[in-house]
């Protein structure tokens, strides 16, 4: 089958190859916004992870099982006469994710305050970020299948986090910097990620 | 209530991209070319200028626990429009704007507009406030798309402009070039405030 092959390179190209953060440009303000601090980027890492794949999950079933039924073609129905709903898949997909992150929010904060407290300020930013819109078209657009989809999420997450984490481990550097007043603050921060993203361009040809 | 204030306010002031940095990922995705750049700020007006329109209209039935949802419910049926009508009459923009489209909807600009004015004020001063935001949001495209376009294919709008002899920067239509060009775009802002 070669499947886990497969699935390792769609792994290595939503988290390296075709970073979500650095070569996509999905999910830049979170990246902007919470990487003054290593631990804050953290926190959000692991918000995020959590909600993409469960999001990936979830929007893959929403797809197939009311936006394009085709399964009702095995219940005899006929081909041309199946529901095509695509026209709201825009609004079905963010319902599912805010709905997803509210769910989130309260199943953490019942079974790990501690870890509650942590993420939860970030918890209800991650309903508009874009990656994880992002990557739930990118997974129907590709036409994955359930694990492909959720894996692909997976790498989406790892790639943001890697991209995060990293960024703001050079930003508290740039805090200590001596930076010229024009470029203090935003400025010098997207050059800084303008180098991160070409060092990640190295990463070109690795997968397909 | 001092509309013009009101407009002027998206395009200095608080310009989205320039002051605000929100909606930062369509910012840098599609401003490969000044058309792109165009395109994506005037697709983001109209939804701006609807959801404001509407929110504001709606504001006293929507209870305040689950305001947010709301209004990303009146923000999605915006975009499908603005997909449904760009796929129908410019397929190619369409095409080539691709993903970022339907993320408009999870465009901060948008929600933050909804939450911090439209949700607080009247319709009228609502579709102004959208207008003046979209604009700044358009312009801020436009200029950084246009710097990008010209140093990294040496055309503007897809006309020729530097001439054959140009060897074009590559790097400022590839990924790395927009974050360098937004921040370099951003330190020359601060230079010319300051100078003020």
């Amino acid at each position: 089958m070669g499947s886990i092959q497969n699935i390792v390179m769609i792994i290595i190209s939503a988290a390296l190859v075709n970073n979500f953060v650095l070569s996509r440009f999905l999910g830049i303000c979170p990246f902007l916004g919470m990487s003054k601090k290593l631990e804050t980027a953290v926190g959000m890492s692991a918000a995020v992870t959590f909600v993409m794949a469960l999001a990936s999950i979830f929007t893959w079933i929403v797809q197939k099982v009311f936006l394009q039924p085709t399964w009702l073609v095995s219940f005899g129905v006929a081909a041309d006469k199946v529901p095509d709903l695509m026209y709201l898949q825009t609004i079905a997909f963010i319902l599912v994710i805010a709905s997803l992150v509210q769910f989130v929010e309260m199943l953490i904060q019942k079974t790990n305050p501690a870890l509650y407290s942590a993420l939860g300020v970030y918890l209800p930013l991650i309903t508009t970020n874009c990656a994880v819109m992002g990557v739930v078209l990118i997974n129907i657009q590709s036409e994955y299948t359930l694990v492909e989809s959720l894996f692909n999420g997976v790498g989406a997450a790892l790639g943001f986090s890697i991209a995060l984490i990293l960024f703001a481990g050079v930003r508290e550097r740039l805090e200590d910097a001596d930076i010229p007043d024009a470029f203090k603050g935003f400025p010098i921060a997207l050059i800084s990620a303008g180098l991160l993203s070409i060092a990640f361009m190295a990463f070109q040809g690795l997968a397909g | 209530m001092n509309y013009r204030k009101v407009f002027m306010n998206g395009i200095t002031k608080e310009n989205p991209v320039f002051r605000l940095l929100l909606g930062m990922c369509p910012t840098l995705a599609v401003t490969t070319s000044a058309t792109n750049g165009v395109g994506m700020g005037l697709a983001a007006t109209f939804v701006l200028v609807g959801s404001n329109l509407v929110i504001s209209l709606i504001k006293d039935f929507i209870p305040e626990k689950i305001r947010i949802p709301s209004f990303i419910v009146v923000i999605a049926t915006f975009v499908t429009l603005v997909q449904l009508i760009m796929e129908a009459y410019i397929p190619d923009l369409y095409e080539s704007l691709g993903l970022f489209i339907p993320l408009i909807v999870v465009n901060c600009i948008i929600l933050q507009r909804a939450e911090a004015f439209a949700s607080k004020n009247k319709p009228f001063a609502s579709i102004i406030d959208g207008l003046g935001m979209g604009l700044g949001f358009t312009i801020a495209l436009t200029a950084l798309a246009s710097v990008r376009e010209l140093f990294g294919n040496g055309t503007l709008f897809g006309l020729e402009v530097m001439g054959a002899a140009y060897q074009p920067a590559l790097i400022f239509i590839l990924a790395p070039g927009g974050f360098i060009a937004l921040g370099l775009l951003l330190a020359l802002l601060n230079v010319m405030s300051v100078k003020e």
